[in-house]
């Protein structure tokens, strides 16, 4: 398919190749565990091999003497230090604020999930760290384990947190004061679709695990953390206010060449606090590489929801009501995001595409004895999407409609569209986006393709579905309201160097995203220089104000208006400057391919002229402006941005297996404005990668009594490349955002977002093909789950 | 500890190690090549892979000692040394093949390796091939192109393109 974007060789639009790629390509990327300090220590983390316990004892004695050895630290060698705190709260249906336990950096007085830290031991190296850890001896009680979470809430279940009234976590209602109206249009209803389905628990499991080197200056009384983190400043904020007591101005914290996140990496652990902790206690700095093991039993986990949802449909086929019934697992502790899950970033995405009036949503959270849970790809999109998706296709299903035109007919056309749930989207075409997925999946050949399939002996399905997201996180003032312990804005500062080059530090932080790339493009479109002229710094706080990161589909949207604003701001002192060079009037100045002019004249400067001169300030206009050239900007969004398409997937089934195989998938975004095609069609595919990851393989379990059985990726089933289509994905639909000045949405979480009901509904369709009496299969869609719903 | 000796990218190096250290981390930490990267511990990621005696080796998987003698390449060795990508190095950025880079070098490496034996492999067989090099990014499309790319096939008709 033509792209003709990518006849642009330069600016916005343009598919500029990555400049990072160089130094990934050739092997000298700097990755955190690539950084080595003078004199570092090793530690290793003795982590409990029981879901839930009373630790009676930890044993050192013989631990401690072992060669290498420098310190073995347990929770009574953490004095003033805090727990791990949680950066969002939950205000509950009743008007009462979610339970927060406690969540110490090393467990205290109980174990609560296999993983959960009890000691750390730091030697001269990481064998002898793990040589010391066989030899302590625990001494831990083990109590019954809370895995399930509808038993979690019963009466009498054993309690994850002692001080906890019971496991449940909060209570939400949204929007509370619609569910009586919601109860009613239900009762009300000349059709009411139902399903039960299980949003399966995932592992994020980017490919660098995570490593955190703490340091300290004893000379200078400075902190320094190392951290594999999608958002330094943040981590700065929360482990030097919350944990450790330290100002910021004391402590730097360094994410370097990060590899890669998908949410996992936002977090403050407590691996990072220790290592901080650590390296002022021992006067040397501390180091911490997680393996891929120690990743799932540390990292936070994504999803993991059951729910039951009911659209209710009028006697024409509109949507009336959804209501919805969510139970979602937090966990054993709150991680830093994680009530933020389930509810807004959830709950606000209910409406989805569509013009239903009346909807509620009820989330009961809960406390188990499973490593936490927060935000992974997508982040409570993902859970409103497939839930929706899939609910009105069984709902097409059961009436016997076209399951495409059903949703065309409920299709929200007129914009700006507030929605029953709080969110008002400001633009999109949701009927361009799935006429161009209609064309770019040939469903007009899908007939001839399943004749094809049935000929082989396959059973040949396609699925069909919208999504809408919320990206751009988010207005402040907003998310204040909402219960967010942060400010949602981002950074930058735009140093234009005497020469005429630029230095752009910004607060987000790429771990994949190729902002080294994009983000030049804009400014280079801005002032009319080439890309090469523009640098990007990101990821030390010593060097970037502060920003929040990388997450939600946010770092274009909200860093990149910061960074035009800051632009903009340049450009107009630049302006004030050459007015002065060529002795006209400020107004009259024209910027076009790096060129200053006086309208209406042919007399110019250079760029490279004014940057001069704001620098070597001779001839200059001191007594009304500064020199230099640099400016910082704040940007805050007005409200999130809403990224929406639709997705089609086509899956060949074979009815002797159950096994199932992607045949063709395509996606067709409106991502608003594109900086670089190249870079968009990357995300998309890797975010349909995990989707149907999600969707085939992928799934977190643990035992009943708490055991992870799911632990390496022996068990745990990444997708490979032969598990994966080629996939067929489009953005030339583009309606741009209103309120941010490049009128860009975001595109990181889309396909994570979009992909796992289309896999899903096709393989229904494959069986109901076939005359199957099957309605739903909770993910992953495994062979034998599908070859077990085929025996009925 | 034991001495090791082998050439690595060319040149002869030494070292000193233990009985038990894998070859991923001699190089690592005894060499200073950290653009071998480790991604799990069951041998299941490949971001670790390089060549031993010309043959793809997942290098967490093989003890420094076992390589005496050998002939080793790390993805360091793989540009000219003026710098200038070699085709696989190049198809993979001209094709964006990556995105934040971890499993990049075992990519290169096993395309590398793969194209040694099957200078124009078709889809799956690229696919089939890599197997054992996990990728969390890319969803593996523009990995595959770039793979067909190097191998001097047109990906430009690639029908999901």
């Amino acid at each position: 398919m033509p792209k003709d974007q990518d006849t642009k060789d330069s600016g916005i639009g343009a598919a500029s190749k990555r400049r990072e790629d160089i130094r990934f390509l050739t092997g000298t990327g700097n990755y955190t565990d690539d950084i080595n300090v003078n004199g570092q220590a090793y530690v290793h983390f003795l982590r409990s091999d029981v879901a839930h316990g009373r630790l009676k004892s930890v044993d050192t004695s013989v631990a401690k003497e072992m060669p290498g050895v420098v310190r073995i630290f347990t929770s009574a060698d953490l004095e003033g230090v805090g727990g791990i705190p949680t950066g969002w709260q939950i205000t509950d249906r009743f008007g009462e604020v979610m339970q927060e336990p406690a969540h110490p950096v090393l467990a205290t007085e109980k174990v609560r999930h296999v993983g959960d830290p009890i000691a750390a031991i730091v030697a001269e190296t990481p064998e002898q760290a793990r040589n010391a850890a066989e030899a302590i001896t625990l001494d831990i009680e083990e109590l019954p384990a809370v895995i399930d979470m509808k038993a979690a809430l019963n009466d009498g279940a054993t309690k994850v947190h002692d001080d906890l009234t019971s496991n449940l976590c909060f209570d939400w209602g949204f929007v509370e004061d619609n569910r009586e109206a919601v109860d009613q249009a239900i009762k009300d209803a000349a059709h009411v679709t139902t399903l039960e389905l299980v949003n399966n628990r995932l592992v994020a499991n980017p490919m660098e695990p995570r490593v955190a080197i703490g340091d300290f200056n004893r000379a200078t009384g400075d902190s320094t953390l190392y951290t594999t983190s999608q958002n330094p400043h943040v981590i700065r904020l929360l482990m030097g206010a919350f944990v450790l007591g330290i100002p910021e101005h004391k402590l730097r914290v360094v994410a370097p060449d990060v590899g890669g996140g998908f949410g996992s990496k936002i977090y403050h652990y407590a691996e990072e606090a220790f290592c901080t902790f650590a390296a002022k206690a021992l006067n040397r700095a501390v180091k911490w590489t997680s393996s891929r093991s120690e990743a799932f039993m540390s990292d936070a986990q994504g999803r993991d929801h059951v729910t039951k949802i009911e659209l209710a449909l009028d006697g024409d086929n509109n949507f009336t009501a959804i209501r919805t019934e969510t139970y979602s697992n937090m966990g054993a502790y709150l991680s830093t995001f994680a009530p933020a899950i389930p509810t807004w970033l959830h709950g606000t995405l209910m409406a989805g595409n569509y013009k239903t009036p009346l909807i509620y949503v009820n989330v009961k959270a809960v406390f188990t004895n499973t490593v936490a849970v927060d935000a992974y790809r997508g982040a409570g999109r993902p859970e409103a999407t497939y839930q929706l998706e899939r609910v009105i296709d069984k709902a097409a299903r059961e009436l016997g409609l076209d399951p495409i035109a059903l949703r065309r007919q409920n299709f929200v056309t007129e914009f700006p569209y507030a929605t029953p749930v709080a969110v008002e989207y400001d633009t999109g075409d949701y009927g361009a986006t799935m006429d161009k997925l209609i064309e770019i999946a040939d469903l007009a050949g899908f007939d001839a393709r399943r004749a094809a399939s049935a000929e082989a002996g396959k059973l040949r399905g396609l699925g069909v579905n919208c999504y809408i997201e919320a990206c751009g996180i988010a207005p402040s003032n907003l998310v204040g309201q909402l219960g967010a312990r942060a400010g949602l804005y981002d950074s930058a500062t735009v140093r234009v160097n005497a020469t005429g080059g630029l230095t752009v530090m910004t607060g987000a932080h790429s771990h994949g995203q190729g902002h080294e790339t994009s983000f030049p493009q804009v400014i280079a479109e801005m002032i009319g220089i080439p890309e090469d002229m523009v640098e990007i710094v990101h990821g030390d706080t010593a060097n970037t104000p502060m920003g929040m990161g990388t997450y939600g589909s946010r770092s274009l949207a909200v860093a990149g208006s910061a960074m035009v604003r800051a632009t903009e701001k340049i450009i107009s002192k630049a302006k004030k400057i050459a007015a002065h060079l060529m002795e006209a009037a400020d107004a009259d100045i024209e910027l076009k391919d790096g060129q200053f002019s006086v309208a209406g004249t042919d007399t110019s400067v250079a760029w490279g002229d004014v940057t001069l001169a704001a620098y070597v300030p001779h001839n200059y206009p001191l007594e009304e402006i500064e020199p230099g050239l640099e400016e910082t900007a704040f940007y805050d969004p007005a409200n999130f941005t809403y990224p929406a398409g639709a997705y089609a997937c086509e899956v060949e089934v074979d009815p002797e297996t159950g096994k199932v195989t992607i045949e063709r998938f395509s996606a067709a975004d409106d991502f608003g404005n594109v900086i670089n095609p190249m870079i968009v069609d990357g995300q998309v595919h890797g975010g349909i990668g995990q989707g149907i990851g999600q969707a085939l393989m992928e799934n977190c379990v643990y035992d009943d009594t708490g055991q992870l059985l799911s632990a390496s990726f022996m068990d745990y089933a990444m997708p490979r490349a032969d598990d994966l289509p080629f996939y067929a994905v489009d953005h030339s639909c583009q309606t741009p955002c209103t309120h941010n000045p490049l009128g860009v949405k975001g595109c990181g979480e889309a396909g994570a977002i979009g992909s796992p009901p289309a896999v899903v509904n096709a393989v229904v369709d494959a069986l109901q093909s076939a005359g199957k009496d099957v309605t739903h299969i909770d993910m992953p869609l495994s062979p034998a789950r599908v070859w077990a719903a085929m025996q009925g | 500890m034991t001495k090791v000796a082998m050439t690595v990218n060319g040149k002869p190096v030494t070292g000193e190690v233990e009985g038990r250290t894998l070859l991923s981390s001699f190089l690592r930490e005894g060499l200073g090549l950290t653009g071998t990267h480790v991604g799990c511990d069951t041998s299941q990621c490949g971001a670790c892979v390089v060549h031993v005696d010309g043959v793809a080796v997942k290098s967490c998987t093989m003890l420094a000692l076992e390589a005496e003698g050998a002939e080793v390449a790390t993805i360091e060795g793989q540009a000219a040394p003026d710098g200038t990508l070699n085709t696989i190095q190049q198809a993979f950025q001209d094709h964006h093949g990556l995105q934040c880079g971890f499993c990049t070098p075992g990519m290169v490496m096993s395309a590398a390796a793969l194209l040694k034996d099957n200078p124009k492999p078709t889809e799956a067989e690229i696919r089939h091939y890599l197997e054992g090099n996990l990728c969390r990014c890319t969803g593996y499309h523009n990995i595959v192109k770039a793979i067909m790319a190097a191998s001097g096939q047109d990906v430009s008709v690639l029908a999901a393109e």
